[in-house]
This record gives C-alpha cells, sequence and structure tokens, in this order.
C-alpha cells in the first residue's frame, strides 16, 4: 500500500513538468491553430535560463525567484518569435507556419550549443527541499510534494485568468470562433502575440521546474515533444483541465508501468493515445473541431491544368538530364541524385495526401520505413532475391497504410494527424523493441541490390525510372477522375457525399495509394543504402516530409518535389559548416516570411504579377 | 399518376424532444411540392432523412416504389434523387463545369479510374447543363469566385446531372436577391417541366412558394398540419395561426404574386 | 534548379582536379581520412573526441608525418542518421579520396558504415561504437574496431561482482541495442562465474526519457542486493539524484558501465555516487609515462582535460598512422591486411588488430567511485587489458559470419 501511493506521488510530481509544457502548447493551438514544433526548444530555453540563474541567485528565494524568471525571460522570447516569425505567416494556409516553427527549433539548437556549450547540466537542488518525507515508511523527495502542491494551483491561476478575466473571455471566444472575435472589434494580432507569450512562459516555467530533478541538455527539446502533443491530444486541444488530466494519466501510468511492465516505456502513452482517440475523436475533453466548410483557412486552391507544352519540355529535358548525369563523371553527384529523388518520391507521396486530399498525415514515415522494413526483413529472413523484396515493399507499406487508414479516418483534423503519429509510433516501437526479428536499432544490414544493379549509375537508372515514374503516376492520378474525387471528398465531403461519392472509401484509396508509394521510396531507399534502421520511422522522419511539402507549397502539384529537392540539395551543402543548423533555421524562417505560399505557390503568383505588369 | 416518393409516418427524435412526427406525404410524378413552416418547424430534418443524412426513428420513405429508408446519401443519390443544399457546398478548387464533370463522373461511376485527364471527361454533357442553367460562359472560372447566384444555379445543374427522377430543394433561393429568386425558380419550373421531373423544395419566401408550386405542405413543430393548393394554404385558419396573424403576410405575398403571375 | 546546376559545375571541376592529380600523387599532398560523427547530435561526445585526433595529428606530422606524407581528417556531421553516413561515405570517398573511414559514436551508424564499407571495399576503423556485433554477427573483412567494447567492459564488472557475495541483481538500461547488449553481457559473464546469482528485476528507461523516481521505485520493490547500471548520460544524473534521494544505493553494490568515465562523472560534480565500481577514465591519476605524457600533452594543448573519447580520438590517430605505415600505401587492400594484427604503441600500452575478428585489445580502467575536491573520480583503479576479456577463440569463429 506505501509503495503504491509512493508510486502514485512520484507520477504525480512528474505530470507537473508535464502539464505547464503541455498547457501551453495547448492554449497556442487552442487560439492560433498554430501546430508549435517549437514549444520543445521553449521548454528547453527555461531549463538553460533557469541553470543559469539560478548559478547567481542564492537560496530559496533565489531559486524560486529563477523559476519565474525563467519563465518570464523565455515568455520574452516566445514572443519576439511570434511577431518577427509568426505573424507575418498567419494568413497561409493552415498548417503553414509549423514550418516556420521548425526553423526556430533549428535556430534555437545552434543558440543554445553556442551559449550553453555541449556538456549536460545537472540542474540544482531546491533549497530547503532536499530531503525525503517518509509516507507509510516509502520515501518521497520533498520537492516531489512541492510540485504536487504548486502544479493545482498553476491550473487554478490559468483557470482563473481564462474564465474570469476579460483576456481569458477573449481568448475562449477565439478559441471557439476566431472570425467573431475579429469581428468585435478585438485585435486579434496581440492576442495571438499575447497567448504566444504566455505558452511560451509555461513552457520555460516546465524547464525551469525541472531542474531539480534533471538539468539541462540539448536533446530535451525533442525528447519532450511527442509526450506534450500526446498529452494535449488525450486531454482535449485547447482544454486545460483535459490537459492536466491527461498528463496524470500519461504520469502515473508510466510509473506503474516502470514497475509492472519495464518494456513499455517506449510505446506506452502512444497506446494510451491511440485507444483514447479512438474512443473519444476529440479527446477526454475536447470539442468536435468547428472546420469551416472548406476546411482550409487562406485562399482556395486553385484548378489544376494538365502540364503545358513548355512544362512536359522541361520535365523532359530534367530527365534527359538526370539520365546523363553518370556523364559528368561524378559518382558523388550520383549518390546525391539518387538520396534526392527517393526523398522526392516520399515528399510527393505525402503532398498527395496533402495536398489532394486534405488528410495531414503526421506519421507517413511509416510507410517508407515500413517499406524498406518489408524488404530488409524479407531479404534477412528469408533471403527473398532484391528483385522480390523490392516489389514485396510497396505491398506492405500499402497494407500497412491500409490499417492505419482505416483507424485514423474516423478522425479529421488534426486529431486525425495526431492518430496517425500515433500508429506510426507504435510501429515504430515495434520495430525498436522486437530485435530478434528486426534488430531494433541495431537496423538490418547488408541489404545490398543484385549484381546486376550494384553499380551506382544503374542504381540511378532504377531510381529515376521508379521514383520519377512514381512522382508522374501521383501527377496522373492527380488529374484522374480519382483525383477530382479526392479533391472533391475535401472541398466538400457533403456535396460529395450527396453526388454518389463514397469519401471515406476515396480517402482511405488516396492513403493506401500514398503509402505504396511511399513504400517503394522506402525500397528504393533501402537498397541504395544497404542498411535500415528504425530512425527511418522517426517521427523525425515524417516532419521532414511534411515540411518541405508545406515549403515546396502544398496548393500546388509540384510542391512536394520542389520543396523536397530544394531542402536535401541545402541541406547537403550546409551541414559543411559548423553551425549549419542556425543558418538552415534561418533560410527555412526567411523562405516561409517571403514566399507564404510555398516555393511553387509565390513563385507562381511573382511569375503573374510580372507578366501582367508586363501586359 | 404514380408517386415518385412515398413518405409514411416518417418521425424523428433528438434525445427526448420529438422534431418530425408521424409525417405522410407523396409526391407525383412531375409535382412542385413545396414543404413550408415556421424556422424550426423540421422542414430540413425531413430532408435530410429524405436523402439518407439523418437516419429516421421511424416510418418509411419509398422511391418509385423502392423503400430507401436510412440508405446512405451517395446510395439515395444513386436511385435519382438529386439534392441542393441551403448553404451551397460546391468544389472550391474547381471550375465550375469541372464541378459538374465531377457529378457525372461519379454517376458513370468512374470515381476509381486513375487515367487522367478527368477535366476532358462528359465535357459537352456538362457544358449543356451548364446551358440549361445559363452559364455557360463560367465554364471556365474557379468556382472559388463565383457569385453566389451562380453558385446557386451550379448546384442546379449538378442537381440534374444524373437525370435525377426527383429533386429535392433546400431552401434554394435563400441568400439571393428577389430578382434572382423569381428567376431562378422560374428556371427549375421550365426544366422541370421539360425533363417530367418531381420537386419538393422548402422555402420562405412566400412569392416563391404560392408562385411556383403546384402544391403546398405545411409543417409545424414537426408534424403536418396542412396540405394543398395555394388557395387552400392561405385560406387555411391552422396555417394563418401558426404564421401568427399570418393573413397580413400572406395577403401582401398575394398581391406580390398576382402581380407577377 | 540553380542549386543543382551549381552542383554540377563544382562537381565536373572536381573530378577533372581530381583525374588531373591521379597517378601523381606529390609526395606533399596529404594523406586524407574521412572521419564521420554526430558533431551536432552528441556535441558533448564528439568535441573532445575531435580534440583527441587533432592532438594525434600534430604529433604525427610534427614527426613528418606517415609514408613521406601529411595526415590530414576530414571531419564530416552525420545528424545521427545512418542513411546520411552512408551518402557522406559515398562522397568522402569518391569525391575527396580518403584513404578510408573512420568515426561514428553511435552503434547502428557505425553498423551501417560498416556495411558500406563491406560493399563498396573501403576500410572503416570503428574508433567508438561500442556494439558487439561490429565485430561479431555483423562482422566483415573491412571493419575494425577500436575502442573496449560492451561485452569486454561488462564481463570487467562481472568479474568483480562475482567476488562479492550478493546473489540477487537488478539491471538497468537504456531501452535499445546497447543497453540490451550490456546487460545480456553482464549476465552472461557473471552467471558464469556465478551460477546462483539470480536477476531479480531488468528495467528499462526509454534513452534519455528516463523517469527516474519511477525506476528507483521499481528496483527498491524488487529489493536486490546488487544493481549494474548501464544508464548514462541526463539519464545516469536523473537516476543518481532519484536514487541517492529515495536511499536506493544505501547498503547495495553498484556496478556501472562506462560510470566512471568523465563524459558522465562530471557532470555529476557533487552528487557523484560513492563506492560504485565501474569502468572509466581516471585521468587525473595516471602516473605511467605512456599516459601521462598524453594527458600532459591534452592538458598543454587545449585549456581542458581529457576525456575518454579524448583519447580514444588520440588512438585512432595511431592506429591509422601506423597502418597506413605498415601498409607502405594508401591502397585499399593493402591498407586492409595492414590492419589485420596490427600492433599500435598507445597511452594505454600496446594494442593489437586482432586476427580473429578486427577488435582491438584496448583495455579498460575499473574502480571505485568517490568524491575528491567536490566531483566524483575513481579510486583503486586497475587498467584491465582487453585481451584477457574477450570470448575463446572458438566462440568468436561460431559468432563471427565466414569471410564476407
Amino acid at each position: 500500500m506505501g509503495l503504491f501511493i509512493a508510486q502514485l506521488l512520484t507520477g504525480l510530481a512528474n505530470a507537473a513538468t508535464l502539464f505547464l509544457v503541455a498547457s501551453g502548447l495547448s492554449l497556442i493551438f487552442g487560439v492560433t491553430r498554430i501546430v508549435n514544433f517549437a514549444h520543445g526548444s521553449f521548454y528547453m530555453l527555461g531549463a538553460f535560463v533557469g541553470y543559469s540563474l539560478m548559478q547567481v541567485l542564492p537560496g530559496a528565494i533565489g531559486f524560486w525567484a529563477s523559476v519565474l524568471l525563467a519563465g518570464i525571460i523565455v515568455g520574452i522570447i516566445g514572443l519576439i518569435v511570434e511577431v518577427l516569425v509568426l505573424r507575418p505567416v498567419y494568413k497561409a494556409p493552415e498548417l503553414f507556419q509549423l514550418v516556420a516553427t521548425f526553423g526556430v527549433i533549428l535556430v534555437i539548437q545552434d543558440l543554445a550549443l553556442l551559449v550553453w556549450g555541449a556538456t549536460d547540466l545537472l540542474g540544482p537542488r531546491a533549497p530547503g527541499l532536499k530531503g525525503v518525507i517518509r509516507i507509510m515508511g516509502e520515501p518521497v523527495p520533498k520537492y516531489d510534494i512541492a510540485l504536487i502542491v504548486l502544479t493545482p494551483f498553476v491550473l487554478f491561476a490559468l483557470w482563473y485568468l481564462i474564465a474570469r478575466t476579460r483576456v481569458g473571455i477573449l481568448v475562449r471566444a477565439a478559441t471557439q470562433d476566431r472570425e467573431m472575435v475579429a469581428a468585435l472589434g478585438v485585435n486579434q494580432s496581440w492576442l495571438f502575440t499575447g497567448v504566444f507569450f504566455l505558452g511560451a512562459t509555461l513552457a520555460g516555467l516546465g524547464g525551469a521546474i525541472q531542474l531539480p530533478k534533471g538539468g539541462a541538455d540539448l536533446l530535451m527539446d525533442f525528447n519532450i515533444l511527442a509526450a506534450i502533443f500526446v498529452v494535449v491530444v488525450i486531454g482535449g486541444m485547447g482544454s486545460l483541465p483535459g490537459a492536466y488530466i491527461a498528463a496524470v494519466l500519461i504520469s502515473v501510468l508510466n510509473v506503474f508501468g516502470v514497475s509492472y511492465l519495464p518494456q513499455s516505456t517506449l510505446v506506452l502513452m502512444f497506446v494510451v493515445m491511440a485507444v483514447v482517440l479512438i474512443i473519444r475523436p476529440y479527446g477526454l475533453l475536447g470539442r468536435e473541431e468547428v472546420a469551416g466548410e472548406h476546411g482550409q483557412v487562406g485562399e482556395p486552391d486553385r484548378p489544376i491544368k494538365p502540364a503545358g507544352t513548355v512544362a512536359r519540355v522541361l520535365v523532359a529535358l530534367l530527365l534527359l538530364a538526370l539520365f546523363a548525369l553518370p556523364l559528368a563523371g561524378s559518382h558523388y553527384l550520383v549518390v546525391l541524385a539518387t538520396d534526392i529523388i527517393i526523398f522526392c518520391l516520399f515528399a510527393a507521396s505525402l503532398h498527395f495526401l496533402l495536398g489532394l486530399g486534405g488528410l495531414v498525415s503526421f506519421g507517413h514515415a511509416a510507410y517508407f520505413g515500413g517499406g524498406a522494413y518489408v524488404a530488409a526483413l524479407f531479404v534477412t529472413h528469408a533471403n527473398t532475391p532484391m528483385e522480390l523484396a523490392f516489389l514485396l515493399a510497396p505491398l506492405g507499406a500499402g497494407f500497412a497504410a491500409l490499417i492505419i487508414g482505416w483507424l485514423c479516418l474516423r478522425l479529421t483534423g488534426v486529431y486525425f494527424a495526431m492518430l496517425t503519429l500515433a500508429l506510426a509510433q507504435l510501429l515504430w516501437s515495434l520495430v525498436f523493441q522486437w530485435d530478434e526479428f528486426t534488430g531494433g536499432d541495431d537496423g538490418l544490414v547488408n541489404i545490398w541490390p543484385s549484381e546486376w544493379l550494384s553499380d551506382a549509375n544503374t542504381y540511378l537508372y532504377l531510381t529515376i525510372i521508379v521514383g520519377v515514374g512514381g512522382i508522374i503516376l501521383l501527377r496522373h492520378i492527380a488529374h484522374s477522375p480519382f483525383g477530382y474525387a479526392l479533391r472533391a471528398s475535401r472541398d466538400s465531403q457533403r456535396q460529395a457525399e450527396a453526388t454518389g461519392i463514397d469519401t471515406k472509401k476515396i480517402q482511405l484509396m488516396a492513403f493506401t495509394i500514398a503509402g505504396v508509394l511511399a513504400g517503394v521510396a522506402g525500397a528504393l531507399f533501402v537498397f541504395s543504402k544497404g542498411s535500415i534502421f528504425p530512425n527511418e520511422l522517426e517521427i523525425a522522419k515524417s516532419f521532414d516530409a511534411l515540411i518541405v511539402v508545406f515549403l515546396g507549397g502544398v496548393k500546388t502539384l509540384s510542391g512536394g518535389v520542389v520543396g523536397a529537392a530544394s531542402l536535401e540539395l541545402t541541406k547537403d551543402y550546409l551541414t559543411r559548416f559548423e553551425y549549419w543548423r542556425l543558418v538552415l533555421g534561418l533560410l527555412i524562417i526567411a523562405v516561409v516570411i517571403l514566399a507564404p505560399r510555398g516555393i511553387v505557390g509565390s513563385l507562381r503568383v511573382l511569375f503573374e504579377r510580372v507578366r501582367g505588369a508586363s501586359k | 399518376m404514380s408517386a415518385v416518393l412515398e413518405v409514411r409516418g416518417l418521425s424523428k427524435s433528438f434525445g427526448g424532444i420529438q422534431a418530425v412526427s408521424n409525417v405522410d406525404f407523396s409526391v407525383a410524378k412531375g409535382e412542385l411540392l413545396a414543404f413550408i413552416g415556421p424556422n424550426g418547424a423540421g422542414k430540413t430534418t425531413c430532408f435530410n432523412m429524405l436523402m439518407g443524412q439523418l437516419r429516421p426513428s421511424g416510418g418509411d420513405v419509398f422511391l418509385n416504389g423502392e423503400k430507401i429508408t436510412g440508405m446512405q446519401p451517395r446510395k439515395v443519390w444513386r436511385k435519382g434523387v438529386g439534392r441542393t443544399f441551403q448553404i451551397t457546398g460546391t468544389y472550391q478548387s474547381m471550375t465550375v463545369i469541372e464541378n459538374v464533370q465531377m457529378a457525372i463522373i461519379s454517376h458513370n461511376k468512374r470515381l476509381f479510374s486513375i487515367k487522367p485527364y478527368a477535366t476532358h471527361l462528359y465535357r459537352e454533357q456538362a457544358m449543356s447543363l451548364l446551358e440549361l442553367v445559363g452559364m455557360p460562359d463560367q465554364a471556365e472560372r474557379a468556382c472559388s469566385i463565383l457569385a453566389y447566384g451562380d453558385l446557386k444555379r451550379l448546384e442546379l445543374a449538378i442537381a440534374l446531372s444524373h437525370a435525377p427522377s426527383l429533386l429535392l430543394m433546400d431552401e434554394p433561393t435563400a441568400g439571393m436577391a428577389p430578382s434572382e429568386r423569381i428567376a431562378l425558380m422560374e428556371l427549375t419550373a421550365k426544366i422541370v417541366a421539360d425533363k417530367g421531373i418531381s420537386v419538393l423544395f422548402t422555402e420562405h419566401d412566400m412569392d416563391v412558394v404560392f408562385g411556383h408550386s403546384h402544391r403546398i405542405m405545411v409543417l409545424n413543430r414537426g408534424e403536418l398540419i396542412a396540405e394543398g393548393s395555394a388557395d387552400m394554404i392561405r385560406n387555411n385558419p391552422m396555417v394563418q395561426q401558426v404564421y401568427l396573424g399570418g393573413g397580413s403576410v400572406f395577403n401582401n405575398e398575394q398581391q406580390s404574386d398576382q402581380s407577377h403571375a | 534548379m540553380k542549386g543543382l546546376k551549381q552542383f554540377v559545375l563544382a562537381a565536373v571541376t572536381t573530378t577533372a582536379s581530381m583525374v588531373g592529380f591521379v597517378g601523381s600523387a606529390n609526395a606533399a599532398d596529404p594523406i586524407l581520412i574521412g572521419e564521420i560523427n554526430h558533431y551536432k547530435r552528441m556535441a558533448a561526445f564528439a568535441e573532445p573526441y575531435k580534440n583527441g585526433i587533432e592532438l594525434g595529428l600534430e604529433q604525427i606530422n610534427a614527426a613528418g608525418g606517415v609514408i613521406g606524407r601529411p595526415l590530414e581528417f576530414i571531419y564530416r556531421d552525420d545528424q545521427g542518421k545512418p542513411g546520411e553516413a552512408i551518402k557522406i561515405a559515398e562522397e568522402l570517398v569518391s569525391r575527396e579520396g580518403v584513404a578510408m573511414i573512420t568515426g561514428t559514436i553511435l552503434s547502428n551508424v557505425g553498423l551501417a558504415i560498416s556495411s558500406f564499407a563491406a560493399e563498396k571495399k573501403v576500410v572503416y576503423l570503428a574508433s567508438e561504437p561500442l556494439a558487439d556485433a561490429l565485430v561479431w554477427e555483423a562482422g566483415n573483412d573491412y571493419t575494425f574496431r577500436l575502442r573496449t567494447s560492451t561485452y569486454m567492459q561488462a564481463a570487467m564488472l562481472a568479474e568483480e561482482a562475482a567476488k562479492t557475495d550478493a546473489v540477487t541483481y537488478a539491471t538497468i538500461a537504456p531501452n535499445y541495442a546497447y543497453g540490451k547488449d550490456a546487460v545480456a553481457a553482464f549476465k552472461k559473464a557473471l552467471l558464469a562465474l556465478r551460477p546462483d546469482v539470480e536477476f531479480v528485476t531488468e528495467q528499462w528507461p526509454a534513452l534519455f526519457k528516463i523517469d527516474a523516481g519511477a525506476e528507483a521505485q521499481a528496483i527498491e520493490r524488487a529489493k536486490p542486493d546488487a544493481i549494474y547500471n548501464v544508464t548514462f548520460g541526463g539519464d545516469l544524473a536523473k537516476f543518481v539524484r532519484e536514487g541517492t534521494t529515495r536511499g536506493l544505493f544505501d547498503g547495495r553494490a553498484v556496478y556501472g558501465l562506462l560510470t566512471g568515465e568523465p563524459e558522465y562523472l562530471e557532470p555529476l560534480a557533487d552528487e557523484a555516487p560513492e563506492g560504485w565500481t565501474v569502468t572509466g577514465y581516471p585521468w587525473y591519476d595516471l602516473n605511467d609515462d605512456a599516459n601521462k605524457a598524453f594527458v600532459d600533452a591534452y592538458l598543454a594543448r587545449y585549456d581542458t582535460h581529457p576525456k575518454i573519447g579524448s583519447l580514444v580520438g588520440f588512438m585512432t590517430a595511431q592506429s591509422i598512422a601506423a597502418a597506413l605505415e605498415k601498409a607502405g600505401s594508401t591502397e585499399t587492400e593493402a591498407l586492409r591486411q595492414a590492419f589485420v594484427g596490427l600492433e599500435v604503441s598507445t597511452p594505454v600500452g600496446d594494442i593489437v588488430y586482432r586476427e580473429q575478428d578486427h577488435q582491438s585489445t584496448m583495455g579498460a580502467f575499473v574502480g571505485t567511485t568517490a568524491l575528491r575536491d567536490g566531483g566524483g573520480v575513481m579510486v583503486d583503479w586497475t587498467y584491465k587489458a582487453g585481451a584477457d576479456y574477450l570470448p575463446s577463440d572458438e566462440e568468436v569463429a561460431r559468432l563471427r559470419p565466414v569471410s564476407k
């Protein structure tokens, strides 16, 4: 009994940080609809800033003042980010801002490395709260008790702010109906800035308050990201009590998981999230999303047209150039081109879902990595010939997409996105954990192509034929009746259903097609690298694809491919420098601000303007 | 005249609230039947049950003698029922003509074809529908920049694209200028007459109702309280009661109605 | 598009210049070595390592280089991604014309490069990755490994553990391949010495996401006599703090793999655990000539002291120079053959790259942790030669696939 209570208290104490950080994320999303990937970075900054302050400010008062100050300083940093980076792009298509926040992550990572150095910092202990209290004989750290007591007060303070003050009423109103608030004459941009400040402050507080239980290191930002998204989604986007309940639920379950099912540490929270979402599609305390009739903000997509002669000639020339690439004599160029085409196909498959279907998959790497693993597993365990394994990869990926798609398509919007993420993460942990079969994180090695393809040039030809072929196939599908039906299902599901279109079936089919083609990309990948590791299934890989689709222009047909090629080339060049993340981050932010329609979309507008002016 | 649509004992309750109770009616071939009643009377609920967006709590719906109760919207559509909505729901990312083509593609069951180019399919057929509703010159415009009245006409063209035997129109003229309303309903009446389609529509504008329907049904609090010709409805005391001493309302309408006629 | 054009241009010029040089390798041209590492993702470990290499190179080149040419490393960041590492390896080999490849800390990246090396016939010296598979299950002709492997270090700790009368053990290790290998190796080695030992609980926190309070409670619940710890970095710090606060370590023997390495012990400062038996690197107390010479040179060259990574980096440079010298050329086949059975004199003594599995015989320091001047140190340590802690030749032959 004593142990049970002690474990419960550990869980409650762990929930404190999680709740603080997640509530900030939830607020920001609720009001601004920004999926703030940089929230983990604010948390990390809170820890570093808090650490530095605690070195200077002495005693118990100094400690708590440092925590508060760290929160406020991070809040100000958040405010600066909002004003400089996000404000210019509020009008961009939904979710476009996440690209900007991704740039912010990169910048903060390198800046933190510059300022605080690479070594992990061990957090100072809270003065006066170093020891333990015995509860029924079990030791419970005093600081844990402090956190347990403190968190409900924070929750209450936030609740009071939201429920009882004028600002709070505006925030709540904005959560439910942004246009209405704007119509009431509220200065929306300052409201957004204020909420961003508050959200970042909470993240900073979370980072500082966990110092006595941990410390500050450069991996903190990504390490907490998945967990806080899970908490926000389980609790219900925009709901503070929901975030608290979810943080407690996850933390307590985790403590008992550690004791009674020690291997569960990787998957537990994703299992909980998947179960909650399947039973309660909008989280524990969330409301159904009030999506507009067309589901998207920003200007509507333009009608698509078959490629004109000029475009066709250009593509033909590009293909010719690719085929002639080995003549340039550089082996590396061939390898680089192979890599880029593979990534382009992966991005194009996501773009197909995202751009045409309006289906935001946050877990698209599941099909890329999944396909690669299917091929690698057949080669490793069944000595399957490379050619056959190559064909089985997309089938496996497509099958996974079919099942995951079927489960996720009951949900919409961000909840859909989060469930795809959760299920992809389950697949990842399966691969990661089941090492007898999948090699765990040591991966599967020696998955090389057959003799006739082993030359890099030949493999490039294969990649061009299959990869570019896949991209062109996707484009063809976009112009086919199926592609139109997919867009129809996105534009107006009601109208589509009322004119005989089985929208769920269309979307599931699209999900599967995207999965198959991601699987093709995965197969090309595994045989070009000769090995596969779980990181190709990771969240980060899914985000890579997501970023380039938005960067290229989600509302254009070629955005995914152009975005992928641009980013890969830029990265290939920049990673040669020491602070490449800083530069890349700034570059991404610049592109986001200068080209809010994405690279292709903005170039198109620019081109039209120039042509319009010359007329 | 055989009934195209026959509704028997249709009921719907939400929780404890009876939104529609025991409604019976039928629509004859070629008939323009108006469905009126104050806000919250249950018209749209009825519509949604006919088209399958809502599942009835009780009762049955027959289309040309076949039971379609509780069928999904897309299946009801395939049986030959077209529908327009109170708030338009067209495909913003397509051109006007592509919106119509989409419905024709669906009707021809080519939705899962992955052969390009959809934009070349059934163009002539779609164009003739656009001509029918008087917007051939807008065919290539992006749907997202259409005026509201044009969207309504486009929806009509879409609803007609699979040569339906029955058309359900929910507030077809809502949000339109008065002159546009008359024009749209005249257009509808003409098309219906030419093609022998039956129409069931709800409408707030009594001008439209009295001017363009063959028969009128009045729904109040989920119950059918009156049914008959325009004159019969005008003089029905229960209807007048419902419309809050609406005699004057009707008289005004009558006058303007007559001025059209 | 413009980017691509530039790349084509750059590539063509580079290729042209390379073609121009082939056959007339100038005596003064440096021999290039490709170094691939996670400079950003694991900056705390990669930086001391790189410093070690640079120090080694300075000494080698000051002494006239190797086979009459200066030795130079090209450092590239792989972001910790195996796929990226392969791409960079391709570039280093084909565009930069490196003689061989070295590097990586993460085992999975090491394994990916190792597979690449065998396929493309490039020599790869896995300097820091610890996975046993690198030289055994996934071993190949072109891959060699310098650092004392997981198995060797775990066996050293097991030997110490076997001397005590502890019977019940708890293990805690990060939930990934290295953690699992480390626990499996310790169990195997300890059970071989003490069949009566029982493992009462195994804890597997997610890497860098440890829930230390819960882990401490879970171990306490099992009431073990001793604890075997494999956590490191931030996880270790949190585990030590929660465990100490809750009295988990009181009256228990604790064995910590790598815990004595400065990379992990230093961040703990005055909270470093006392009395743990650990492997590590007590640079501060090294008195013999070779070790001391390295430490002094490092202290003189950089503002800071060496870490274990610095030592490995230094020995990497030494090993590669020795192999080149022995091969007398930069040809892959000659270099590969030179590595087999290569003997190198290093700060920790002479090591050999074994013929049977390409593992070097670099050993490890085993000692007890203590506090000194507000920081953790290792005391009562001994250096254990790696050769004594490897499985028998028959077992190695069984583990290692037929020559590939």
